[in-house]
């Protein structure tokens, strides 16, 4: 289009190249940027398609999330109710989050507001560090580890439970919660906190009557992220929840998670089978929910950018 | 008001030796200064003389900064408030500061001007009329609460820049301190908004000590009572407005008056 107006001078058939090279990187970086949803869209219609047979032939919506009976291999009568599995992946997220708040809020204050200098970049660095371990690793430490100290400590038969998983995912949450955490205090203006300290608060005065209030957002997106990691995560829950159906009265009992039901059957299935199919299903079902937590997590986060 | 109790001190900002290091960089150079209790004072000089470094250095502010040091005295109300018993919540009770770039906190406007009266309110809720009380006579001191009445717990970052430095001002008041120390409390407004915060300063005056950074010649002419010039981080010329920009007894204070500096 601007071509067509520049003059025809001895730099036009530079200016040409430059356009098209401009245009081409342009292509580029839309079709990249492209891939990633068409792949995600694919996945998804992939899944779809794989648990869709079971949806329409053998789901029974009140069977699937109101039976705790997860019996797929039954021959007389297979059950396929979901509860159970839904109940292990939810307490173990729960208390999950109640190990990792708690130390991701204070490790980010501590490096938000009171480290500076080196001390600070060290403790950014590891902080990245300990989220990249991977999940098999946690899974290991929950299994060799943490196992006997449970039983040892409490006195109980097994300490592949509740218990473990919530302790092992959410040391293993709590690192990108800091991270997340720590951007968010980060992002509250300092002349909010040299206001509030010309006034005469303390440095604790500042950072729960100003900067927590300010960053609130962020932080509820951090927490948010860290619950879609633990409803995601297979391997460390699949090590260390014991890997028993069950609905948990007590951090002691063993449970089983959604994502480790997937993980530890699928290999074993017929493909095709109602199964199978099942299997699929509830892949769709940690497909949305993951879905829905991360996208709130993520409008949060940019709602505290704007505002 | 206090201010007129005989047992106190002459000035309410007595400096004596005064030297500070950004690291190893010095931006101030003994500074004897004595600010006159209960008038305006004006600080003026080219950018960078150390105006701002001062300021900070009354409220203790430039602390926050971990590479600062502090030789010397600094008495406010007659107490040095370097010493080390010397608590600094206590200080910056006393010591009011409006910024350069006005600075309400994310909150309400109400909760912004009681912020700094629950700080100091000994612990406890403070009574519901006593809250409105204290809001609606901060914000009428500022000139203020005819135009914020009605948005009272709007937030205060929405508000124009020229009502967020009232408002601003208007929060230091319920705590009843006895200086202001203001850093070009006008340079981010219009004209409009200038006078309009010119004139609530000259309001003030009177009940507060007043220690204003200006880069206006104009308003530190108009605006205040006594005048300090800083060239370099050295106090080159202190006294009577009028007397100073009249006949300036410093052959620097003349040139920079007549705008031949930076
Ligand atoms: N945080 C800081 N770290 C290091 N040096 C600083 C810092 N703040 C100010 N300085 C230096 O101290 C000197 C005095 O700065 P100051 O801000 O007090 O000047 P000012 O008179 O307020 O200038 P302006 O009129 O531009 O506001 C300057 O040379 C400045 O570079
Ligand atoms: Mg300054």
């Amino acid at each position: 289009m601007t071509k067509e107006k520049v003059p025809a001078r001895q730099d036009f058939d530079q200016l040409n190249r430059d356009w098209f090279i401009d245009k081409a990187v342009q292509v580029l970086v839309f079709l990249g940027g492209i891939s990633a949803i068409v792949f995600i869209i694919g996945i998804f219609v992939f899944i779809s398609r794989e648990g869709l047979g079971f949806i329409f032939e053998d789901f029974s919506f009140t069977e699937f999330f109101g039976s705790p009976n997860w019996r797929p291999t039954s021959e007389s009568n297979p059950t396929y109710g979901i509860l159970a599995l839904v109940a292990g992946t939810a307490s173990v997220t729960g208390l999950a989050m109640l190990v990792a708040i708690p130390f991701s809020l204070g490790a980010a204050i501590y490096i938000a507001e009171f480290a500076s200098g080196k001390k600070r970049e060290f403790l950014k660095v590891t902080v990245e560090l300990l989220a990249a371990i991977p999940s098999v690793v946690w899974g290991f430490i929950g299994l060799a580890i943490m196992n006997p100290i449970i039983i040892q400590t409490f006195n109980v038969p097994v300490g592949l439970n509740v218990l473990n998983a919530g302790v092992i995912l959410g040391l293993m949450a709590a690192p990108i919660m800091t991270s997340i955490a720590e951007d968010a205090l980060k992002a509250v203006p300092d002349r909010y906190r040299e206001a509030a300290e010309a006034m005469g608060a303390t440095r604790w005065q500042v950072i729960y009557k100003v900067v927590l209030p300010a960053a609130k957002n962020g932080l509820l997106g951090a927490v948010l992220l860290g619950v879609g990691r633990g409803f995601g995560e297979t391997m460390a829950v699949l090590m260390a929840t014991g890997h028993s159906i069950n609905i948990p009265t007590s951090v002691f009992d063993s449970v089983r998670a959604l994502t480790a039901t997937i993980a530890a059957e699928l290999g074993e299935t017929a493909v095709g089978s109602p199964h199978y199919e099942a299997l699929f299903t509830i892949g769709i079902f940690l497909f949305v929910i993951t879905f829905i937590i991360n996208l709130s997590a993520d409008l949060i986060v940019r709602g505290v950018r704007k505002g | 008001m206090s201010a007129n109790e005989s047992n106190q001190p002459q000035f309410a900002i007595d400096t004596d030796k005064l030297n500070l290091w950004y690291g190893t960089f010095q931006a101030l150079f003994d500074v004897d200064l004595q600010v006159k209790r209960g008038i305006i004072t004006s600080m003026i000089g080219p950018s960078g003389c150390g105006k701002s470094t001062f300021l900070r250095t009354v409220n203790r502010i430039n602390e926050r900064l971990g590479y600062v040091r502090t030789t010397g005295e600094v008495k406010v109300m007659g107490e040095n408030i370097l010493g080390p018993s010397v608590e600094l919540v206590q200080v910056r009770k006393q010591i009011g500061m409006v910024f350069q770039r006005p600075n309400p906190l994310p909150i309400s406007v109400r909760e912004n001007v009681l912020f700094g009266y629950r700080l100091h309110a000994d612990a406890g809720r403070i009574p519901r009329q006593e809250q409105e009380d204290i809001v609606e006579s901060a914000l009428r001191q500022v000139l203020l609460w005819d135009k914020v009445k009605d948005r009272l717990d709007a937030k205060a970052t929405t508000l124009s820049l020229e009502e967020q430095q009232k408002l601003c001002i208007a929060r230091l008041l319920p705590v009843k301190p006895s200086v202001l120390l203001m850093d070009e409390p006008c340079s981010a407004l219009d004209p409009k908004g200038t006078e309009a915060v010119e004139e609530l300063i000259w309001e003030l005056r009177g009940s507060y000590t007043i220690l204003i950074v200006t880069h206006n010649m104009a308003q530190a002419r108009r605006a205040s009572e006594e005048c300090i010039f800083m060239l370099m981080g050295k106090v080159v010329e202190h006294g009577d407005t009028g007397d100073m920009f009249v006949t300036p007894k410093n052959k620097e204070t003349a040139d920079y008056i007549e705008g031949r500096y930076g």
